[in-house]
């Protein structure tokens, strides 16, 4: 158990050294701007005390390493500097938006994860069948669609001919949590949709991994019945791919959400750092960015230190 | 007569890719001699209904949606093509190297594309593009850079494979330089793994793009671009309107299209198993 322990710090260290990196990368292609960024912001024209005070305001009169340092060191105490565009701290822009996207994510996550697995273990045992064949070729087009495609035939199906649910997925604080359910109804189906199609293929994959392994052969040839080798013998070692897939398929919904929001104009994270970008407000776009980049890093971890857990041979490396 | 002979005992599935794939590259090629409008030409009502004039009914400023869409195929797969080669030139070259050299080269490589991969690839072109600004030369770049690290993981792991075998060992005694034994040695080996990949690459690419250029941060109008006509039409479907699912649809018809066609490939590579 000791060395598990080990690995699993192993793997949070050098995830936290990704992060670090990912943030030096983010600071640094700031800096690589023509100009400075006063200067971008405040246009040429711009009087030279006005620039040297914005400089100022922004501490681009220190040393790179210096600002590096006191820019991660607030960004960890939640101090993320104000918007170029409006002025105001980005922790209240970011912060409720990115509690938003969380929750459109997290709602796409609980429908999406079990649907997924169960149809991707039933494809992989009825494998070469009409079902299964029904199955991948519907998936291979889902994933063939861009995310907005499917989003707009929805849109058009279930807000315009009938009108069952918003087009447009506007959610506040006054709405309750039903209310807030059904005002990101497309959206989720949507997300759920594109991500159900990667996860169930990936994980038709793993169960036929495990299902080609000899110790099933073995199991087969034993005369065991199908039920108690499935349950018994093949999910408890397909538990680890499952768990892989599945953390892997929710750190692509995070970043996947930023289409979607787009479209159904919803008041996420993803939706901001598009309009950020398009502004060329750099803070914000280094904060949301950053934010994103933790979320992911931080579920692609998790997926690495299941399959450690879960894994007696990654456990033991030899 | 071999390629003939392929075609004639390829899947129903395989096929019905071939012509997709073979009516995209028509539209864009005869985009010109098709339509009698130009790409940006106003030629009727805001979003007019189809009719004998304009078969698929206009866009958003009067333009003809099927003018746009042949154009747009010429614009959007171009630039999807350009970036796929771009990104596979980048990351055979790297990944060869990293395999056939060896030691602290291969280590420095390999632990940066660790770390690019580490990062969502949306939210990192999007901060990138923040930075150097939006122009189809950032975009190709940018796109290309990211999507190499995939090329690069897979170029380098076959090389290895190759690498290790004894007429590469031969050659190597024979005092042939780095430069010879990939692209005479290594390169004609890697390629059928490579040529799959680069149909999965072109679809992530192609729809990474359309992404982008949806998002307002692609290919700019007035060019026309699948992506992008999907944005500028996107208010009309509240009305009822189905112009700007048919530019989405045409993205997603060229991307099974092609993976209708990797997936071929993949089996007929793998000997038919799963």
């Amino acid at each position: 158990m000791n060395s598990t322990a080990t690995m699993v710090l192993k793997r949070l260290g050098l995830g936290f050294l990704t992060l670090i990196v990912i943030s030096i990368l983010i600071f640094v292609g700031v800096e690589a701007l023509p100009g400075d960024l006063a200067e971008a912001v405040l246009g040429q024209n711009a009087l030279p005390e006005t620039v040297a005070a914005f400089r100022k305001e922004l501490k681009l009169d220190l040393a790179p390493h210096v600002r590096y340092v006191s820019w991660l060191g607030d960004f960890l105490k939640g101090d993320f500097g104000n918007s170029l565009a409006n002025g105001r701290p980005i922790i209240d822009l970011i912060g409720w938006r990115f509690a938003n996207t969380i929750f459109l994510a997290a709602t796409a996550a609980v429908i999406a994860v079990p649907i997924s697995i169960i149809l991707g273990i039933l494809a992989a045992l009825y494998r070469n069948t009409l079902f299964d064949r029904i199955i991948s070729i519907s998936t291979l087009s889902a994933i063939s669609f861009p995310e907005f495609f499917i989003a707009y035939i929805l849109i058009f199906l279930l807000s315009v001919q009938v009108v069952v649910f918003p087009s447009i997925s506007n959610i506040n604080d006054q709405m309750n949590f039903w209310e807030k359910i059904y005002a990101i109804a497309l959206p989720c189906i949507t997300l759920t949709m594109v991500v159900t199609a990667h996860m169930m293929r990936q994980t038709r994959a793993a169960i036929i991994n495990i299902l080609a392994s000899p110790f099933i052969e073995m199991a087969h040839l034993k005369g065991l019945k199908r039920l108690r080798i499935i349950v018994l013998h093949a999910f408890p070692n397909a538990l680890s791919p499952v768990i892989n897939v599945v953390a892997l398929n929710l750190a692509y919904l995070i970043v996947g959400v930023v289409i979607i929001e787009v479209v159904f104009v919803y008041p996420g994270l993803g939706q901001l750092l598009v309009d950020s970008v398009s502004k060329r407000d750099i803070p914000v776009v280094q904060a949301s960015g950053l934010v994103f980049a933790a979320t992911y890093v931080g579920l692609n971890l998790a997926a690495d230190v299941f399959s450690i857990i879960s894994n007696p041979r990654l456990r033991n490396p030899k | 007569m071999a390629f003939f002979k392929l075609i004639r005992q390829s899947p129903l599935s395989a096929r019905i890719g071939l012509i997709i794939i073979l009516i995209n590259i028509l539209a864009a090629i005869l985009a010109p001699v098709i339509t009698p409008y130009s790409e940006t030409e106003i030629v009727a009502d805001v979003w007019a209904p189809n009719s004998i004039d304009n078969l698929l009914g206009t866009d958003n400023l009067g333009r003809d949606l099927l003018t746009r869409l042949l154009y747009g195929a010429r614009n959007t797969i171009a630039i999807a093509i350009a970036t796929t080669i771009l990104s596979f030139l980048t990351g055979i070259i790297f990944g060869f190297f990293a395999a056939t050299l060896g030691g602290w080269v291969d280590q420095v490589l390999s632990r940066i594309i660790d770390i690019m991969m580490a990062f969502p690839t949306l939210i990192f072109a999007l901060m990138v593009l923040s930075v150097v600004g939006t122009s189809i030369s950032a975009l190709i770049a940018v796109i290309a850079l990211l999507d190499s690290t995939r090329v690069y993981r897979l170029s380098r792991a076959v090389a290895m494979d190759i690498g290790v075998m004894e007429f590469v060992e031969a050659a190597r005694l024979r005092g042939e330089k780095i430069w010879w034994l990939m692209r005479h040695e290594i390169l004609p080996n890697a390629m059928p793994p490579l040529v799959a990949e680069f149909g999965l690459r072109f679809c992530f690419v192609f729809l990474f793009i359309a992404a982008l250029s949806f998002l307002g941060l692609g290919i700019k109008p007035p060019a026309a671009d699948w992506g992008g006509m999907v944005r500028e039409n996107a208010g009309a479907i509240t009305f009822g309107i189905t112009t700007p699912l048919w530019p989405a649809g045409a993205i997603a018809f060229l991307t099974v299209g092609v993976n209708l066609i990797v997936d071929w490939f993949l089996r007929l590579a793998s000997g038919l198993k799963d």
